[in-house]
């Protein structure tokens, strides 16, 4: 009964259970981002368990089979059920393997992208003065162009491939992180708990990391899931504008540039790999705007 | 005011020399021999690349190089297009009128449907007309345009045939360029049919550029007019016995449009990137088109000269918005 007088101090790891309950309560909420998270989830399964679950090699062709139907059409085969590409490669297969592409490129962009954000903005808030000055301007010149320009001049200056679109794709979108972290940390730097960390002897470093950073993530993680999508959706245009990944490469943006002069005799090899991009950014965005309402206290009501 | 106008513009300077910086740089930083990497696979003589090497001025310090580059701006001097040989600049001009008239639609599109449907959303919150059009924003929001054009080509061009597939206007009209918008020029002209050639051509570009700001305004007005009706001001309107319809459009509205005219502002971005894809799915001979075209050609004086003259019209067309949102907000002001 001692407990009902004196509050049981709390363990580190019961408060984190605590935290997770409590952010799953406000985010599953929101039924559309849950939807949106299961079918995210679905696609990470796709993409691990690709060569189980593609019928055909994806770069395989087929000569006997030049652009077939998908299989409820007149002409359709069964063994190639969202039918084939112009030179006969199975479209379900190289769907089911361009989604490793994207979640890679999803996952390596904004890692970039956030980690060098997270660094730059920082600095940028935790000391303040020109240094400040200086990298939030340099942030602003990168934010003056538009992003998809900017991305597709420096893969003509890095040479068309995925690693320098992903690269390029990074460089874009990491000032919006750096932006959100300065904000943050200034309005944090000089709350108490950070006074009296730097009173007990927090170096700089720690008084970065380790006591500012946790309290910054929110934001960054409702951006992250942003980016993500905006990751995906600018490597398939600059697939598709071929600057991106090249073929053969399953891509799906790179699938579109590969079908797009066979648009009006056969619909589905443009239909399937944009459809395909679509519902991927839609269930990441999805997700993202139920992680939004979880995460952001001023959208909590109660 | 004037203060406020002269501290936006002092801090733009800093900002547009980075630009200017990137947009020398660019060309400076590409791998290996620029003459001969301009030059591609035809290759030059020795003597005709050391001239040139002279005449671009690369033979000099980078720091005179880049001087040398600002006092060319400066005299609107854009660098030559090694395709065309013609100024940067007067190609950018030929082309631009192309690219806004294309850009003006989508906005127009994009602000008569998104900001209804925002506000419709937010005073019906919770009914199927509010989760039909957020449901249907954030698709759009989602959407990959480039693919999005191709279905509709599919749709309208190929299967019901009503639309051209590209361009801007039939080839059987013929008439001078006086605005440079194809809608106006072809009703100047009087030659019969020409407007409607081409509205039928102008029509599935724009809903494609409209596509993304029309998702993002719906859902920012949405926003923007659910945080204004929960303010005390509203309620009290309400409770003074004013109608809904006076309270929403009247008090509600003015209030909920100053964020919605900054979002509006910022999709001329979104419009410049959207334009590159959607150019070239239409070949809409506009700026977007160019800029593709240049960094396949590698032309590259071409693509530094777009880079730098894009980036800066984005650049005073965040001014601009800035400054109204200073006008209608006198609390941004005096900050």
């Amino acid at each position: 009964m001692s407990n009902a007088t004196l509050p049981a101090p709390i363990s580190s790891g019961a408060m984190r259970r605590r935290a997770l309950a409590d952010f799953w309560f406000y985010f599953s909420e929101n039924r559309g981002a849950v939807i949106g998270f299961w079918i995210f989830l679905a696609l990470v399964v796709v993409a691990l368990f690709a060569p189980l679950l593609a019928p055909h090699d994806p770069t395989q062709q087929f000569r006997d089979a030049l652009l077939v139907p998908p299989f409820w059409q007149e002409g359709g085969r069964s063994e190639f059920l969202l039918g084939t590409d112009a030179i006969g490669r199975d479209i379900l297969s190289r769907l089911i393997y361009g989604a490793q592409y994207s979640l890679f490129i999803g996952v390596v962009v904004v890692s970039i992208a956030l980690v060098g954000g997270i660094i730059i903005g920082l600095i940028a808030g935790f000391f303040g003065g020109w240094i400040d000055t200086v990298i939030m301007r340099v942030m602003d010149v990168i934010l003056a162009f538009p992003s998809l320009l900017l991305a597709l001049v420096l893969v003509a200056v890095l040479g068309p491939g995925l690693v320098n679109a992903m690269i390029a794709i990074a460089l874009v979108l990491q000032p919006h992180f750096a932006r959100l972290t300065r904000a943050a940390v200034m309005s944090e730097k000089n709350r108490e708990y950070v006074i009296a960390a730097r009173l007990a002897g927090a170096g700089r470093l720690r008084l970065m990391f380790k006591t500012i950073l946790p309290n910054c993530l929110a934001p960054l993680i409702v951006q992250g899931t942003l980016s993500f999508s905006n990751a995906i959706l600018d490597a398939a245009a600059l697939g598709f504008l071929g600057m991106g990944a090249q073929p053969p490469t399953p891509e799906w943006g790179t699938m579109l540039a590969e079908a797009r002069e066979f648009i009006l005799r056969a619909w589905w090899v443009v239909t399937f790999p944009g459809l395909a991009i679509l519902i991927t950014v839609l269930a990441i965005n999805l997700a993202g705007d139920g992680l939004r309402d979880a995460l952001d206290p001023k959208l909590k009501r109660s | 005011m004037l203060r406020f106008i002269l501290r936006k513009l002092a801090y733009l300077v800093p900002t547009f020399i980075g630009i200017t910086i990137v947009a020398f740089g660019f060309v400076r930083v590409l791998p290996g021999d620029p003459v001969l990497l301009m030059a591609g696979e035809r290759g030059v003589s020795p003597e005709r690349h050391a001239q040139l090497m002279a005449q671009l001025g690369f033979d000099r310090p980078i720091w005179e190089q880049y001087l040398h580059y600002l006092w060319g701006l400066m005299h609107g001097d854009f660098g030559t297009s090694l395709i065309t040989t013609r100024p940067v600049l007067q190609e950018f001009m030929t082309l631009f009128p192309a690219t806004l008239e294309l850009g003006l639609c989508a906005i127009v599109l994009a602000v008569l449907i998104g900001v209804p449907a925002g506000v419709l959303a937010a005073v019906k919150r919770g009914s199927w007309f509010d989760q039909l059009s957020m449901g249907t924003a954030l698709v759009g929001y989602s959407m990959p345009i480039f693919w999005w054009g191709l279905l509709l080509i599919i749709l309208f061009s190929g299967i019901l045939g009503w639309t051209p597939v590209s361009g801007r206007i039939s080839l059987l009209y013929y008439f001078p360029s006086v605005t440079g918008f194809m809608l106006i020029d072809s009703l100047l002209s009087g030659q019969k049919g020409a407007f409607a050639s081409a509205v039928s051509h102008l029509v599935l570009p724009t809903i494609v550029l409209a596509t993304i700001p029309l998702a993002v305004i719906a859902r920012q007005t949405r926003s923007a007019m659910l945080e204004v009706l929960g303010e005390d001001y509203v309620r009290t309107a309400r409770a003074k016995g004013l109608p809904v319809r006076r309270v929403v459009g009247l008090h509600a509205l003015r209030n909920a449009m100053i964020p919605v005219i900054t979002t509006i502002g910022l999709q001329i971005g979104v419009l410049m990137a959207g334009a590159i894809l959607t150019e070239t799915i239409f070949s809409w001979p506009g700026i977007g088109k160019w800029m593709i075209d240049s960094i396949f050609r590698r032309d590259y004086p071409a693509v530094q000269g777009g880079l730098l003259l894009i980036a800066g019209l984005v650049m005073i067309v965040n001014l601009v918005v800035d400054l109204l949102y200073g006008l209608i907000n006198p609390r941004i002001r005096h900050n």
